[in-house]
């Protein structure tokens, strides 16, 4: 057992710290009022590289390991999760797709502008009627001979609109079911794509979330990641490594809303003293802590895993699931101890528990992701 | 040309101060390490010079009195850029000490970069003694800094307004804010770089203090502030001049 | 054996520091038993170089060279270390200011000396010899014992004051023994700021940071400057953003100051920013958050707008000084 992480590690999280603290924390609010995309902020985190940490160098990436990645992430959504999403998107979802799954044809011209962070990427798994249940796609890609004509509709898709790359999982052979599900990269700018309007959320507004149509759209078969019904695999295999990026984005907001905490309890007075002399304020951040404590070596165990190439699967469910609901309710104290003022924007954490929500339903509610762990015990 | 940055070890500008027993120190328990911010500063300005000047600035080396506690430090500066680190295994505990340490290595660089203060001790001391020890120029006060052919463009702050100077190479600079652009963040690609860079470990050259800390204390603490309604703009003015005097 | 001071002149005039640290080295001569001794580079008329008597300052060496003008630290050191050497000093003191700091740490290594900066009183003993001043940015004070025989120290701005004690003044020039290679830098311009009250010598400070809301309202701050005689400062964040320069920016990055008066307008007072003015005299704040911690380290306050409470409180003072 060893808990100390490298010095490197270390340098990673204070540079995603300074440049939250510094740059993120500026826009922050404006952003999430009027759900701007924070392009700037893609821009230059992708110049220090956190858009493709964990990609090998020679393809543009870090070349850093999943712990660095998880420090990152805590880091950045501790100030900024619609920020975070976007990085968790783009890292372990489509880079780590085709990085490992990809070929050499692929990670030439698709993997190399994304680790960069040159282009971002976006990953469409989910469907109109296809969100938890991954198995039911309607989304067809007819083989016709050079290419696949692909048809349907993606739902809830962070990054749609900019994104240059998309990650697309549809169905080849629908009477194979899930045995039917292939997996393909492709441009966005693909004839036949187009967007449903701008999602109007309730947190995360930074980021841009959309349907996206296909409609005859001609995916060239070089394109196909791995064989033909590989594409469920995949889809499992990557939202496996997904899932400690959302989770270390929970354990973010939740620590971010501990910091708040402790640090308002410590300045607001009541009763002639600060209200963290008080053991109803100082009992609930004691709670609090613990709770982003738990969730922290649960993030840092499933990365832990991932580097040394062992399963990391319910490792990472079991991350994912109690950060998420452990984000709910720290975050949800925070607002209850900074009282009237939590309720106001000013003090970001109302903004930090709307955020928190959602990561208790996206990349696997909290419920798939107690099927995953249940599931491993009663194997 | 060759550039050294002096590099101090400082806690967070954020840290709340708390002494070791004999009160001669602070306590370093759970202290977080930065780089000195305005040896931040010069170290940024020598990266934003050798990228601007590429052909004329073979390379740019960071240099620091410390134990191996202040590595962190300097693997940092070789992340954001710079080419070479050299630590000097010694604790600092006295600018004149750390000056005469410095003074060994410092010779061959034509120009020297040091931070006007240092967020500890606030001494303002290291660089002006290096360069008497070197027996060079010095500028202080530094806002600007530019190469001119084969001589440096310097605006400094003096006291009531600025100049600009012509200098001469060799030269210590002694920067303060303004002098550069926005501190770096090192990126990934600086860090995986870093891993490659030397980083030189030299003994200490013998020898003394000039001074010694026997005591620190904490400031006397302020008595409460005195409110004054916001309608009531009058009173403060009033309790400024009779009560405060000091209108 | 004496005591000598570097009194800076600014085309040919001391300013209030100068005069300031003439007062600091009498109280220390008193103390000492020994000679209270100025230094003076440049052209300063006898007329100027008398003023310093006023403040105990028995004897001043002269070295009328216009050289000095180009602030050479390297030739300032060698004339200083002369006239030391001359008047057999043993404690040399200079301003904390921009000048102060570049000679003073050169002069130790030249005069091997034991070097103490931003010294904010008279030595707590002088045998063994210990001075106080502040460290880590006002968070904490220390007491520093000096090991060498001779000691250099540069005096805090406003941090002893003036004290009239006349003097009748011996004024002898000396040579600093220095050759044109020892004036190194060529000097292409100067722009001295003229009719402002410079930001390190002021009384008064007002200040103002995030809470003025734009660049636009920082006409406010500077009426408010003009009917005080104050300087005008601002907190690091309106610097960043380029509301105003960074040589306003005072706090631990920026200037360290110490004026009698220092106002915070819309200034939360974030630790930073709270080391580069604690050692003001008297801090007054207006805030509208009533949590800010500026209020802790203030002697006034103010719960409100400070876009609203300047205007007033510029009426205010105008109506003071109408009385």
């Amino acid at each position: 057992m060893n808990f100390e992480l490298t010095e490197e590690q270390l340098m990673i999280q204070q540079a995603a710290r300074d440049y939250a603290q510094r740059e993120l924390i500026q826009d922050v609010l404006e952003r999430d009022a009027n759900a701007t995309f924070p392009a700037k902020h893609v821009k230059a985190l992708a110049e220090l590289g956190f858009m493709g940490m964990m990609v090998d160098p020679k393809y543009n990436g870090g070349g850093m390991d999943t712990i660095s990645y998880v420090l990152a992430m805590e880091e950045l959504s501790k100030i900024d999760a619609s920020m975070s999403v976007i990085v968790s998107v783009n890292n372990s979802l489509v880079c780590y797709g085709l990085d490992k799954y990809g070929d050499e044809f692929q990670k030439e011209n698709f993997l190399k502008p994304l680790a960069s962070g040159e282009k971002i990427g976006a990953f469409l798994l989910s469907e109109p009627e296809a969100g938890s249940d991954a198995t039911s796609q309607r989304t067809i890609a007819e083989d016709k001979g050079d290419h696949y004509l692909v048809n349907g509709t993606k739902n809830w898709i962070t990054n749609a609109n900019s994104a240059s790359t998309y990650i697309l999982i549809a169905q080849t052979d629908p009477a194979k079911k899930h045995k039917g599900i292939t997996a393909f990269v492709l441009d966005k700018n693909s004839p036949g794509i187009s967007l449903g309007p701008h999602e109007d959320k309730m947190g995360m507004r930074s980021s841009d979330t959309h349907s996206v149509m296909f409609t005859d759209v001609k995916v060239p078969k070089e394109n196909r990641i791995g064989e033909e019904g590989f594409g469920f695999t995949f889809a499992m295999k990557i939202l496996e490594g997904g899932r400690i990026g959302i989770a270390a984005q929970a354990l973010g907001l939740a620590s971010g809303a501990l910091e708040r905490a402790v640090a308002y309890a410590k300045e607001r007075k009541a009763f002639g003293t600060a209200i963290a002399n008080h053991q109803a304020i100082a009992f609930k951040l004691s709670d609090m802590a613990v709770k982003v404590e738990n969730a922290r070596n649960l993030c840092l165990k499933a990365a832990w895993l991932k580097d040394k190439g062992e399963a990391f699967g319910v490792a990472s469910a079991m991350a994912k699931q109690y950060a998420a609901d452990i984000a709910m309710e720290v975050t949800t104290e925070a607002v209850q101890i900074h009282g009237g003022y939590g309720y106001v924007k000013e003090y970001h954490v109302e903004r930090l528990m709307r955020e928190a929500k959602l990561t208790q339903i996206y990349e696997g509610t909290s419920e798939i992701q107690k099927i995953v762990i249940s599931r491993s015990l009663l194997r | 040309m060759k550039i050294l940055v002096l590099i101090g070890n400082v806690p967070d500008t954020t840290t709340k101060i708390k002494f070791n027993a004999d009160q001669t120190g602070i306590d370093t328990a759970g202290v977080q390490w930065i780089i000195n911010p305005w040896d931040e500063f010069a170290l940024t300005r020598a990266m934003e010079l050798k990228e601007a000047y590429a052909g004329a600035i073979s390379s740019v080396v960071v240099a620091n009195v410390g134990s191996s506690q202040t590595e962190p430090t300097l693997r940092k500066a070789l992340a954001v850029g710079a080419d070479k680190a050299i630590r000097i295994d010694a604790e600092a505990k006295d600018a004149f000490f750390v000056a005469t340490q410095l003074a060994q290595i410092a010779g061959e660089y034509e120009l020297i970069l040091a931070g006007i203060e240092a967020s500890d001790y606030n001494g303002s001391a290291v660089g002006g003694m290096l360069a008497e020890l070197l027996d060079r120029s010095s500028v202080s006060a530094v806002t600007g800094l530019d190469l001119k052919d084969d001589k440096l463009l310097v605006t400094r702050e003096i006291d009531g307004g600025n100049q600009h100077l012509l200098c001469t190479t060799p030269l210590l600079a002694i920067v303060q804010k303004g002098i550069a652009k926005e501190v770096r963040i090192p990126a990934m690609r600086g860090i995986m770089m870093a891993r490659t860079k030397p980083l030189e470990v030299i003994a200490p050259v013998e020898s003394s203090y000039a001074t010694s800390i026997q005591k620190l204390e904490l400031p006397p603490t302020k008595a409460a502030c005195k409110m004054v309604a916001e309608d009531n703009v009058k009173e403060l003015v009033r309790l400024l001049k009779e009560e405060a005097k000091v209108l | 054996m004496s005591i000598l001071i570097y009194t800076e002149n600014w085309d040919g005039k001391f300013k209030k520091v100068s005069f300031e640290l003439a007062s600091y080295a009498a109280a220390l001569a008193e103390q000492t038993g020994k000679q209270a001794i100025a230094v003076s580079l440049g052209e300063v008329e006898n007329s100027e170089l008398e003023k310093l008597g006023q403040y105990g300052i028995g004897k001043i060496v002269t070295a009328q060279d216009k050289r000095f003008a180009t602030l050479d630290n390297k030739a300032i050191t060698k004339a200083i270390a002369a006239a030391a050497k001359q008047v057999q000093a043993e404690v040399i003191i200079l301003s904390h200011d921009n000048l102060g700091k570049a000679i003073a740490p050169r002069l130790a290594i030249r005069c091997n000396a034991g070097l103490v900066t931003a010294v904010t009183g008279l030595p707590e003993s002088l045998n063994p010899f210990i001075v106080h001043k502040n460290v880590f940015t006002g968070k904490a004070i220390a007491h520093i014992k000096i090991e060498k025989e001779v000691k250099v120290l540069t005096l805090a701005y406003n941090s002893f004051g003036l004290n009239e004690k006349h003097s009748s003044v011996e004024i002898t020039s000396f040579d600093p023994d220095l050759t044109d290679s020892d004036f190194s830098m060529e000097v292409l311009d100067t722009t001295k700021v003229t009719g402002k009250v410079l930001l390190n010598e002021a009384d008064i400070v007002v200040s103002g940071g995030r809470g003025m809301k734009s660049a636009d309202n920082w006409y406010l701050i500077e009426e408010l400057a003009e009917e005080l005689g104050a300087a005008t400062a601002c907190s690091r964040p309106v610097s960043d953003e380029g509301w105003r320069p960074h040589d306003e920016h005072v706090g631990q990055t920026g200037k360290i100051i110490s004026p009698n008066l220092y106002f915070a307008f819309g200034i939360s007072g974030a630790i930073q920013h709270l080391g580069g003015v604690s050692s003001s005299k008297v801090i007054v704040a207006v805030n509208k958050d009533p949590e800010a911690p500026i209020f802790e380290a203030a002697d006034y306050g103010i719960t409100g707008d400070a876009l609203k409470v300047l205007p007033e409180l510029i009426q205010a003072v105008k109506d003071t000084k109408n009385q």
